[in-house]
């Protein structure tokens, strides 16, 4: 299972983003999350949001193995990750986040909190 | 201090300094934020200023409310003195800017003084710099906003003025969010005035909450509760465009320069129209599930804008005689670049129409503009020539009170407005309870105190009693919101209970107030900012609380309220009983004891 996005009915109120660091972090700050919500309203004419799919590429490039899989999902195992950020770079959805307070990357977990909060339907899950 | 970021930031703008101050645990406690904030910022540091002068100050606040998971904690206030009454003026505003302060350590942000050239205020976290903005002097609001992301990255929010603040209009308004404003009152006319083209604000931090498991719980139940409202699809299809034709149909939709309050084409420019002719997507506040906003597109003319929203349907709409949603969209735009206010823009076109088409004012006056209700291109340019300040633009840039002033010959009964603002979305003369909301509201004739007029058609519209009372418990639930720093539609549209709010304040704050304690808060504000006109204002008083002679003389033409005005005697009637039960005197000033009981100077 994997989270995907229909941005035609993403309206932009980041309360994914705001679940996403809530859960993550027991914080209120849309900043700390692994889902992208961006304008596109004078080309595309609304936003766009992207959310990760579990592909993996991030562990392909890790040159500390500090990316792990598991039941189909990828985790940062912090104590080994050197904040190279060769994964960030590589995320082929932008959805590695570098945070200032933090020593490593932000990654989704799948833990699905956001797609329980999306008054759109925005996000969903697929096979 | 939970709930709060803790810190003021001052910018003085003529030296170019910044600094911060803690927010002070009692001012959180008596004024709550947002509003209250402001209010107090402007009562205890503005006094005898020239509103466009560096005496002047901008406050920009956030409420502890805003940046928390809840819906739509994402109101902010801007406030000054205002220019174009002369008294306290505030406008609040959505989109993401007041979460984005809190996430950046502010709770408020005090502009004082006057920029010798134009800047700007940058802000990522705790680096505060105020840069050169000689390059987005003149840019429209949106252009400006356009600029500065694509110079700084998109994470920043930010708020500008247009060509209309620069150039010191008295309804310039602050534009965010490419289509969020802070509208009324002038305060893109201050923010000018010193020289500040635009805030740019980045914040990385945290909103931290006195407890987070009961702000998860309460807040997830708020949003979850209207996420499976059936309700929520109207509003992410239409959002507030659906008020047009429900307006139109009591009577209160304002039409021609508010000669009636029914408007013969009103589907043209509906809900309806919007969607089928010109809806690209919806667009939310932060954290807003009902995501009013929609944005959308007019081909022929080559233009995409936020809205038209309601109000902007009635006053740039119906008021100046549009038929078709895309010459409100269009027009829409315009005002939106030029930084003009819709309301007031739409208000002061349409008396300047008025006027025109009555004689007082001929072609001579405009320039050569022929002025008609229905002409989009004619509407265009007047606004242009307002925003600019050129030929008759400049006199209609004064707002309506001023501009009948010039004009003479009568025209102070096409100028719609109370104490200096023109009035909005709502004809009022079936609608006793709104009438008085309209000429009480501190700031001027604005709806956003107390929207009464749903009380007036439930109790009775030829009602007097009990109208007063319900006008006092909107003007303290209403703005309490804006103390806040979150939306009221939840509640007011969507019937959110009011208990969510009780609850989550306390938990968000960990101030054990109830919600009578909250609504004193905002009462205090509302005795405040009356205190503040009387000082600023000699002669300020019960004078000032009479709406414009035509909804108090005319009978409605057409319509639903066909026939019906709210007399002279009704209004003393509505006011003496206002006064008392408010604890002020005849001449509306709160008495001694109502001051000592709010705890007011």
């Amino acid at each position: 299972m994997k989270i995907v996005a229909d941005n035609s009915r993403c309206s932009g109120c980041k309360l994914c983003q705001l679940t996403c660091a809530l859960t993550l972090f027991n914080e209120n700050n849309p900043k700390k999350t692994a889902i992208k919500v961006w304008s596109e309203h004078f080309t595309e004419g609304g936003y766009r949001v992207a959310v990760c799919d579990q592909c993996g590429e991030c562990a392909d490039v890790c040159p500390t193995g500090a990316i792990l899989h598991e039941d189909g999902v990828y985790r940062i195992d912090t104590s080994k990750c050197t904040n190279c950020l060769l994964c960030v770079r590589a995320c082929p959805s932008g959805v590695m986040y570098v945070h200032r307070q933090l020593r490593t990357p932000i990654k989704c977990v799948s833990c699905e909190a956001c797609l329980g909060i999306c008054p759109t339907h925005t996000l969903s899950l697929v096979e | 201090m939970k709930g709060y970021a803790g810190k003021i930031l001052r910018v003085d703008l003529t030296s170019g300094r910044v600094r911060t101050e803690p927010v002070d645990a009692a001012l959180a406690r008596d004024y709550i934020g947002g509003r209250g904030f402001a209010a107090r910022i402007i009562f205890d540091e503005v006094k005898d200023a020239d509103p466009l002068g560096p005496d002047n100050k901008l406050v920009l606040a956030a409420g502890p409310l805003s940046g928390v998971f809840l819906p739509a904690g994402a109101k902010a206030t801007f406030a000054a003195k205002s220019p174009a009454t002369g008294i306290y003026g505030d406008a609040n505003i959505g989109g993401h800017l007041a979460a984005e302060m809190k996430y950046a350590g502010y709770d408020a942000i005090v502009f004082e003084g006057a920029a010798p050239e134009p800047v700007y205020l940058y802000i990522d976290d705790a680096e505060v710099d105020l840069r050169p903005a000689d390059y987005l002097w003149g840019q429209g609001t949106v252009t400006a906003e356009q600029s500065l992301k694509a110079q700084l990255g998109d994470e920043f929010q930010i708020a500008a003025i247009g060509p209309a603040g620069e150039n010191r209009v008295y309804f310039a308004c602050i534009g965010h969010d490419i289509g969020r404003q802070a509208g009324r009152t002038g305060v893109g006319a201050v923010m000018g005035s010193k020289k500040l083209k635009a805030i740019a604000i980045r914040g990385t931090g945290s909103v931290e909450v006195a407890d987070l498991e009961a702000v998860r719980r309460i807040g997830r139940e708020m949003i979850l509760k209207l996420n499976g409202d059936p309700g929520l699809q109207v509003w992410h299809d239409y959002g507030l465009t659906s008020v047009a034709t429900w307006s139109n149909s009591i009577g209160a939709l304002p039409t021609r320069n508010y000669q009636s309050g029914y408007f013969e084409s009103a589907e043209g420019i509906g809900h309806a129209a919007m969607k089928e002719r010109i809806f690209l997507s919806t667009k939310a506040c932060f954290g807003c599930p009902m995501a009013c906003g929609k944005f959308t597109e007019v081909k022929e003319r080559g233009i995409r804008v936020e809205g038209p929203e309601y109000e902007t349907i009635a006053l740039i709409g119906s008021n100046c005689g549009f038929d078709r949603i895309e010459d409100v969209a269009y027009l829409n735009q315009v005002c939106d670049e030029l930084g003009l206010d819709t309301i007031s823009a739409g208000n002061a076109i349409a008396f300047a129409i008025e006027c025109y088409q009555n004689g007082v004012i001929s072609a001579g006056d405009t320039g050569g503009l022929e002025l008609r209700f229905g002409d989009a291109d004619a509407f265009a340019s007047l606004a242009g020539l307002i925003a600019r300040r050129e030929g008759i633009g400049d006199v209609l840039a004064n707002g309506v009170r001023h501009a009948a002033t010039v004009f003479g010959g009568g025209t102070a009964r096409y100028a719609i407005q109370v104490k200096g603002l023109e009035w909005s979305g709502y004809e009022a003369r079936g609608a006793p309870a709104m009438m008085l909301a309209y000429a009480t509201c501190d700031i001027g004739a604005s709806h956003n105190r107390a929207w009464a007029i749903t009380h007036d058609i439930a109790a009775g519209r030829d009602l007097l009693e009990g109208k007063a009372e319900k006008v006092i418990e909107l003007q303290h639930i209403r703005p309490l919101f804006d103390l806040l720093g979150a939306c009221r539609l939840q509640w007011v549209e969507m019937g959110l209970d009011l208990k969510y709010y009780a609850d989550i304040y306390p938990a968000v704050t960990g101030v054990d107030a109830s919600w009578d304690d909250l609504l004193t808060c905002s009462e205090r504000v509302f005795n405040l900012t009356r205190l503040y006109a009387q000082r600023e204002l000699p002669g300020f008083g019960r004078s000032f609380d009479y709406p414009p002679a035509r909804f108090m003389e005319e009978p409605v033409p057409t319509g639903e309220t066909k026939g019906k005005l709210v007399t002279r005697e009704q209004i003393d009637w509505l006011l003496d009983r206002f006064y008392e039960l408010r604890g002020w005197d005849r001449d509306g000033h709160p008495k001694p004891e109502t001051l000592r009981r709010l705890r007011l100077p």
